[in-house]
């Protein structure tokens, strides 16, 4: 039961940070649209790592 | 001219795998094999796992799968057994005993037990283990191995045919080596050189690509309604992994082990602590999450396509079987797409992760501190 808690607010966690690498990422294709290469590798490498957390815990919560 | 007629194609077979697939769930429904919610649940669970026999579907009225036994190889406490699953007769209740000279052999949710001494049927206690019956050392070409060999074939058949059209001078690669060299400088241009270096990116590029395209052509095949789910079984995903920390655990210089066992430029006090914090990180923790990333992915890919699907079951009684069926066509045909993205994306990542890894152990560090 507590671990499904926890695997919860580790995945609600992980949503937030999500929003907001895709939100920083499209202000700064927004600003320097010359850069949206680069921006979308970091943002796509930053989005998996954090992916990878909030799966972990999602795996080892059930 | 070349390109549109590439692209009718692409629409035109990505059209005719969804609808195929849909179709012959609709199959499923029509005969009422799959009706309840814990019916489905059950389909999709037997789905997501691996199994000893490639089914493609059951004509309910005859009660005859269609589909073709695979070998099964294990090892028993008699030495090496060696048959073709179709001797189980699609039995995964451990009902059917198959004698080997003396030695029974069992199948149980998609596990193969071999059963004591005396012992004639499975029993089992109150959890559903079985009781009388010790587990086999399974080399069994199931669908997943089947589905990596298959892999393996095209690739080697594609790459086979790419190098030799170098071979012979072609500067233009033609045919189906057209879809295949841009994706090939694709990994060492945007993947491989601005992570690892453009010295060293070499040496990583056989590793790097055959892993890309693994990946890649094994999440387009779970796509197909063949059913293979093999980078959404744990076991090859770990296995990837694990290649990817032998390889940058190997490969590290000099300056990555000073780095990353004794810190330079924190106090001495810290060194320790952090050096159990890289290892930690390096050992376990890098390698676990690109093994549960990918299976994770997939798997959740291949449940929610199989929930939409399923709902033209669940929706039914509500709302009749043509609507029920034309919400889930269009629903799980937009996932299918997001899936093909997500098939490209999850390769993609798992490659661009492994390589800064390799990045991270081969690079050299000018300054000192």
């Amino acid at each position: 039961m507590y671990n499904l808690i926890g695997a919860g607010i580790i995945v609600i966690g992980g949503g937030i940070g999500l929003g907001q690498i895709g939100g920083k990422a499209m202000e700064s294709i927004a600003r320097q649209p010359e850069a949206a290469g680069k921006i979308q590798t970091a943002m796509i490498i930053i989005g998996a790592l954090l992916e990878g957390l909030a799966f972990g815990a999602l795996i080892l919560g059930k | 001219m070349v390109a549109t007629k590439s692209i009718k194609f692409l629409v035109v077979f990505v059209l005719a795998l969804t609808s195929f697939t849909a179709f012959a769930q609709e199959e499923v429904v029509e005969n009422n094999l799959v009706d309840s919610p814990d019916e489905i649940r059950e389909f999709i669970a037997h789905h997501l796992k691996d199994s000893h026999d490639f089914h493609l579907y059951t004509d309910n009225a005859s009660g005859k799968h269609y589909g073709f036994p695979l070998p099964v190889i294990v090892w028993t406490s008699n030495g090496l057994k060696t048959f073709m699953s179709s001797e189980f007769h699609h039995d995964d209740n451990g009902e059917v005993v198959v004698d080997k000279d003396g030695t029974k052999i069992v199948k149980y949710h998609t596990k193969i037990y071999e059963l004591d001494e005396g012992a004639a049927a499975l029993s089992f206690d109150e959890a559903h283990h079985p009781t009388n019956a010790s587990k086999v050392i399974d080399f069994s070409i199931t669908k997943s191995v089947f589905g990596m060999i298959l892999t393996g074939l095209l690739m080697l058949i594609g790459f086979s045919s790419l190098a030799r059209g170098y071979k012979k001078g072609n500067t233009v690669p033609k045919g189906f080596s057209r879809v295949l060299e841009p994706l090939v400088i694709y990994v060492r241009d945007e993947i491989a050189k601005p992570n690892i270096g453009d010295k060293k990116y070499r040496k990583f590029m056989g590793f790097l690509l055959t892993v890309f395209f693994f990946i890649f052509i094994l999440n387009i095949l779970g796509l197909t309604p063949l059913g293979f789910n093999v980078t959404g079984q744990i076991a090859v995903t770990a296995c990837l992994a694990i290649f990817t920390m032998v390889i940058y655990l190997f490969s590290g210089t000099k300056d990555f082990w000073a780095h990353t066992l004794w810190m330079p430029g924190v106090p001495i006090i810290l060194r320790p602590i952090l050096a159990v914090i890289e290892l930690l990180g390096f050992v376990v923790i890098k390698p676990f999450s690109l093994l549960v990333r990918l299976f994770a992915n997939i798997t959740a890919g291949h449940f929610v396509v199989m929930s939409l699907m399923a709902l033209m079951v669940s929706l039914k009684a509500d709302f009749g079987p043509v609507a029920s069926t034309g919400m889930s066509l269009i629903l799980s045909l937009f996932i299918m797409f997001i899936e093909l993205l997500v098939a490209f994306l999850q390769a993609f990542i798992f490659t661009m992760l492994s390589s800064l890894f390799i990045g991270m152990a081969v690079e050299e560090h000018d300054e000192h501190h």
